[in-house]
C-alpha cells in the first residue's frame, strides 16, 4: 500500500554549513517524485535524511499516518552495493531475515526485474545493469510503501539505463508505491517523474516544482544557478496536464 | 597455465640443489661446512629409518598447532571486538601495538619463569607469535569495511550487532585469511626459537644438536624439514582460505583458487 510522504521544516547542518532546507515537502502516495539539481545542491542529502542515514538537525518526516519506520523504506543507492559473498537471491533476500514469505518474496522481486537464471549467481559475475536489477530487486522484496532511488542509473550505459527507466515505470505502474527519485539528467526526471522538484543549493531549496508534461527548456531553464521558473498555479491546486506546469515554491 | 607456473616455482630451488652439487664436488666448500645434497638425502633416510624424523616433525607440529589455534583464538576474539568497537580499539590498541614491538625472544625467560621450561612455555610464545598478526589484519578488515555495505545494513535496520555479523566480518574475511597465513608463517619461526632455546626433541631441538655435534647435514635437514613443513601447512591454509574468499573479484586468483566465469 503506497502511502503519501510529510516532510516538515527539514534541515541539515554539516560543521557550519547549512546543506539543506528548512524544507516543507508534501509527496502524494502512488508517485513518482524527481527531485534533480546540480552537483552538492543538497538533493542526496535529503534522500539520506527520507532514509535514515542522516540524521536531520531539525523537522520531521511522516509517511502516512505514522512515523518514518525502516521497514517502510526501500533504498536504492548510485552503486548496486551489492554484498559480494552472497549469491544474487541472497542478497535479494538482504532485507527479508526472519519474515516467513521469504523464498517467495526473493523469487517474485528477481521476476520481476527479470533476474531468476541469476538467481545462484555472485556479484562478480554480473554485468552493470545486471547488478543495478539485483539492487532494485533487493529494495523491492520487502515491499515497501516508500522507495529511495539516488541516482539509480548514472552509473550505466544508454540503453541499460533506458532499459531500467522503463522498467521503472512498469514497477511503479504494477506497485503504486510511493518514489523519489534524485537525479541530475532532464531527460530521466522528464521521463520518470509525475513531479519533478528542482533543487538548488546549499543550502538545498526548492525552487520550482514541474511536471511531465513539462518541456527540456523549461527545466534548464529552473536549473540555471538563481534562475526561478515562472510562478504557475497556486500551491495546492490541481496541475494541469498541458501545456506547462510550473510552480515556483 | 597453472600447471605451468607450478613448474615455473620448482626452477629456483632446481637451481640451487645444481649449484649446490656443483660447488660440494668441485670440493669449493669443506663437507664440514656443506655437506653435498647426497648426505643429506643419506641423513634424512637415516631419521627416517630410526623413527626420528617422524618423531620431530611430529612434536613440532603438535606446538605449532596447540600455539596457531590459541593464538589465532586470541587474535580473533581480540581483533573482532577492537574492530567493530571505537571505545574498545582506543583501550586496547595501542597496549597491543606496543607489546607487537616486543622481540619475540625477550618473552622467553618470563614465560620461563612463568610456565616452566617444558610445553607450556614453547606453546605460549608460538601463540604470541600468531596472535599479532591475525589480529591486527581482523581489526583492520573489521574497521575498514567499505561504508557503503554497512549503509545498505543501516536501511534494512540492521543492528549494529547484526551489521557486524552479516556485513563487517564477511568482508574482513580476505583480510583474516592473509592474518591467519601471516601468523601461521610467524608460528614456524616461533616454534623452532623455542625449540632452540631449551628442548629435548622436535625440529629445532635437531637444528641444536647438529650445531652442538658438528654435523651441518643435521643441521640442513632439519632447515629443509622446516621450510617444507611450512610451505605444506600455508598451502593448506591457503586453499581452505580461497574457498572462503572465491567471492572475491580479483585480478589474479590466489593459491589454490578457481576462477569464476561471468556468464
Amino acid at each position: 500500500m503506497a502511502h503519501e510522504v510529510h516532510i516538515a521544516g527539514l534541515a541539515k547542518t554539516y560543521g557550519s554549513q547549512r546543506v539543506l532546507g528548512p524544507l516543507d515537502l508534501h509527496l502524494d502516495a502512488g508517485t513518482i517524485t524527481v527531485v534533480i539539481g546540480r552537483s552538492g545542491c543538497g538533493k542526496s542529502t535529503l534522500l539520506r535524511c527520507l532514509g535514515g542515514l542522516e540524521q536531520p538537525d531539525a523537522g520531521s518526516i511522516r509517511i502516512g499516518a505514522g512515523q518514518l519506520r525502516r521497514e517502510d523504506i526501500g533504498y536504492v543507492f548510485q552503486e548496486p552495493r551489492l554484498m559480494p559473498w552472497l549469491t544474487v537471491s541472497r542478497n535479494v533476500a538482504f532485507g527479508l531475515r526472519g519474515h516467513p514469505a521469504r523464498d517467495d518474496r526473493v523469487a517474485e522481486a528477481l521476476a520481476t526485474v527479470g533476474l531468476h537464471q541469476a538467481a545462484s549467481l555472485l556479484p562478480k559475475q554480473l554485468s552493470g545493469g545486471m547488478a543495478q536489477r539485483a539492487a532494485l530487486a533487493r529494495a523491492l522484496a520487502p515491499e515497501p510503501e516508500l522507495i529511495l532511488l539516488d541516482e539509480p542509473f548514472s552509473a550505466l550505459d544508454p540503453f541499460s539505463r533506458e532499459s531500467l527507466q522503463q522498467h521503472l515505470l512498469h514497477l511503479h505502474r504494477h506497485y503504486r508505491t510511493t518514489m523519489v527519485l534524485i537525479t541530475h539528467d532532464m531527460d530521466e526526471a522528464l521521463t520518470l517523474g509525475d513531479r519533478i522538484l528542482v533543487m538548488q543549493g546549499p543550502p538545498g531549496k526548492i525552487v520550482a516544482d514541474l511536471s511531465r508534461q513539462d518541456t527540456k527548456a523549461r527545466l534548464r531553464e529552473a536549473l540555471e544557478p538563481g534562475g526561478r521558473c515562472p510562478p504557475g498555479p497556486p500551491a495546492g491546486a490541481e496541475r494541469p496536464q498541458t501545456p506547462l506546469t510550473v510552480r515556483a515554491l | 597455465m597453472a600447471r605451468g607456473h607450478a613448474a615455473l616455482g620448482a626452477v629456483v630451488p632446481l637451481l640451487t640443489l645444481a649449484v649446490w652439487q656443483g660447488v660440494t664436488s668441485a670440493g669449493m666448500v669443506p663437507p664440514s661446512m656443506l655437506p653435498p645434497p647426497a648426505e643429506m638425502v643419506r641423513t634424512l633416510a637415516e631419521m627416517a629409518g630410526s623413527g626420528e624424523l617422524a618423531q620431530a616433525v611430529g612434536i613440532t607440529a603438535w606446538r605449532l598447532a596447540w600455539g596457531f589455534v590459541a593464538g589465532a583464538a586470541a587474535g580473533t576474539a581480540l581483533g573482532a571486538l577492537c574492530g567493530a568497537s571505537a571505545l574498545a580499539r582506543a583501550l586496547l590498541d595501542p597496549t597491543v601495538q606496543a607489546l607487537r614491538s616486543v622481540p619475540s625472544l625477550a618473552w622467553v625467560p618470563l614465560f620461563i619463569l612463568w610456565l616452566g621450561i617444558f610445553e607450556s612455555s614453547k606453546i605460549t610464545l608460538i601463540a604470541v607469535g600468531v596472535f599479532f598478526p591475525v589480529y591486527l589484519n581482523l581489526m583492520s578488515g573489521i574497521a575498514q569495511v567499505d561504508r557503503k555495505l554497512l549503509e545498505v545494513g543501516v536501511v534494512h535496520g540492521y543492528s549494529r550487532l547484526r551489521r557486524l555479523i552479516a556485513i563487517q566480518l564477511p568482508a574482513a574475511l580476505p583480510a583474516y585469511v592473509v592474518g591467519l597465513r601471516s601468523g601461521l608463517g610467524l608460528g614456524w619461526m616461533f616454534v623452532s626459537a623455542a625449540e632452540l632455546l631449551g628442548a629435548s626433541n622436535g625440529l629445532g631441538f635437531v637444528l641444536d644438536d647438529g650445531e652442538q655435534t658438528g654435523r651441518p647435514e643435521r643441521v640442513l635437514v632439519a632447515i629443509l624439514l622446516f621450510g617444507l613443513c611450512g610451505k605444506i601447512t600455508d598451502m593448506a591454509l591457503a586453499a581452505a582460505g580461497a574457498r572462503l574468499v572465491r567471492w572475491q573479484d580479483t585480478a589474479m586468483p590466489v593459491q589454490g583458487q578457481r576462477a569464476l566465469h561471468p556468464a
